[in-house]
């Protein structure tokens, strides 16, 4: 994927190690606006934490994070609570606030960091309860709710301020194939009705296909190859191949593990 | 082969970081107020000062009314040997004031609110919590910890008055009852040994003490690591650390203050 000045999000020569571990060598990634970018990779091979990165939670050992062109990695903490207000992040196990009902879940981003009147608030979360197909579970706790829907509120959430840019970590992950493809097309609906650039990390290839418009693999710590989905399924990159393939012969388990 | 960190580096690390702690706390909060909104939650803090003061009562009270007996007991036996037991209400009053009241009250309560701190916001971390409210951008210092930090703050001196109450209370029914002293009597000799100076001191430390507590707390809660043992190593950890912290400081200002004004 080449860099395009329409990019949304910016990766130059990104590092990050913890100690002498070295999680990411030389990221370099650029995702234009309104794509649909799936990262995919192996387990523990460092996909969340580059969403991490993104939303300034960790910071590069090297290299440079921009989104719409501000350098992520240098922002103040401050800076960053505002950038962050542009972004929604889905999280793998919804992380959902346990004392919190789904309303006010759903709420806490408006009440905190808009002006808006406990009516349109109760408006917005209606809506996006609507959009994700859980209206019913308004004022359950999470406790209350299976792992799909506590997911689907989680997509609520991440959404709940009309945000630019959206970070899926791991959608479907654990879902069975019916509720993980009402995610996918929420994933497709909700990028086109909102406009928003989406990342989405995942090893799911039946879902990152589905949902793709770009996407990437992160492989020892580096982006080896990124392009459109129909080119990544016929890629010649014998990790990439193995990968998508989910076969057990080639570089993948033979290659050293980084540590 | 890696080498440990030394255990004083460790210790400057730890105390660095509360002390960020402390000040991005402050940062957000004023953040906040600058855009003409309030700092926090008013309802969390409330509850919050909800669970420290008016839940903490009736430990406190209990605690410091059988130490206040015993102390007034004891000591009495003893100054009774020499006739003068007559010294218990101002011994009993100064221990309390100066060092005891708020050194038991920051123990009780370091024990108790300082483990359900770490304990809930431990929790939050490990389940991601902490982190999805700050990718919201809502700032989760300000948010999860300014309330408690002020509300510890604030409630200790108060708690450490009702300490000092009911400590009083039980060393005046036991001097009543061993040593025949009336309860006027107690009151009066107690209330002419107490020097304001005393007080001020006692106050003092009982915010200090209460600042050490709330931001030791939460500092263990958010640093969590490790799921359901992470959080249960790191809430030993906060009360034995909140516990030293507020020993350590207590002897520190005692110094101080033996150097100042010479008593």
């Amino acid at each position: 994927m080449n860099t395009t000045p329409a990019s949304s999000v910016e990766m130059k020569d990104v590092h990050l190690a913890f100690g002498e571990k070295e999680i990411l060598s030389g990221i370099n990634l650029s995702v234009p606006q309104k794509a649909r970018l799936v990262i995919l990779g192996q387990s523990g091979g460092g996909k969340s934490t580059l969403l991490r990165l993104i939303l300034g939670i960790l910071r590069p050992t090297k290299g440079e994070v921009t989104f719409k062109g501000l350098t992520v990695s240098r922002m103040s903490r401050l800076r960053l609570n505002r950038m962050r207000q542009k972004i929604g992040m889905v999280y793998q196990y919804s992380a959902l606030i346990s004392s919190l009902s789904v309303r006010d879940n759903l709420a806490l981003p408006l009440e905190e960091l808009t002006r808006k009147s406990r009516d349109e608030i109760d408006q917005l979360v209606d809506e996006k309860l609507e959009l994700v197909g859980m209206a019913d579970a308004r004022d359950k706790m999470p406790a209350e709710l299976s792992g799909g829907m506590r997911k689907r509120i989680g997509l609520a959430r991440g959404i709940i301020m009309d945000p630019e840019l959206i970070l899926y970590d791991e959608p479907s992950a654990g879902l069975d194939p019916v509720i993980s493809s009402v995610i996918n097309e929420l994933i497709i609906s909700l990028s086109e009705k909102i406009g928003a650039t989406s990342i989405i990390v995942t090893h799911e290839m039946d879902s990152a296909f589905k949902v793709a418009t770009h996407m990437a693999m992160l492989y020892q710590g580096t982006i080896i190859a990124a392009d459109t989905p129909e080119r990544f399924k016929n890629s010649d990159n014998p990790v990439v191949a193995q990968f998508i393939a989910g076969e057990t012969e080639g570089p993948i388990l033979q290659a050293p593990q980084k540590t | 082969m890696q080498r440990s960190p030394s255990p004083i580096r460790t210790t400057l690390q730890h105390l660095s970081s509360v002390v960020w702690l402390l000040v991005d706390t402050g940062k957000e909060m004023g953040d906040r107020m600058m855009r003409g909104r309030l700092p926090f939650r008013f309802s969390i803090f409330f509850e919050q000062t909800d669970r420290t003061g008016v839940g903490s009562i009736a430990l406190i009270s209990l605690v410091s009314f059988f130490i206040g007996l015993t102390m007034a007991l004891l000591t009495g036996y003893q100054l009774q040997t020499f006739g003068q037991e007559r010294l218990v209400p101002g011994l009993v009053g100064i221990s309390f004031t100066r060092e005891l009241g708020p050194l038991m009250t920051g123990i009780m309560i370091a024990a108790r609110i300082g483990a359900a701190y770490t304990a809930e916001l431990g929790t939050m971390t490990v389940s991601e919590e902490v982190e999805a409210i700050e990718a919201m951008g809502i700032g989760p210092l300000r948010f999860l910890v300014g309330p408690r930090v002020l509300a510890v703050f604030f409630l200790l001196p108060c708690l450490v008055v009702v300490s000092n109450f009911t400590a009083m209370s039980g060393a005046a029914l036991i001097s009543r009852w061993a040593f025949d002293i009336p309860f006027t009597r107690f009151i009066d000799t107690a209330l002419d040994s107490m020097l304001i100076r005393d007080i001020i001191a006692g106050t003092i430390k009982s915010f200090l003490f209460g600042l050490i507590i709330g931001l030791v707390s939460c500092y263990k809660g958010l640093t969590v690591k490790g799921g359901a043992a992470g959080v249960g190593n790191a809430t030993t950890s906060s009360v034995v650390t909140a516990i030293t912290t507020v020993i350590g400081f207590d002897t520190l200002c005692n110094i101080v203050l033996v150097a100042l004004f010479d008593t």
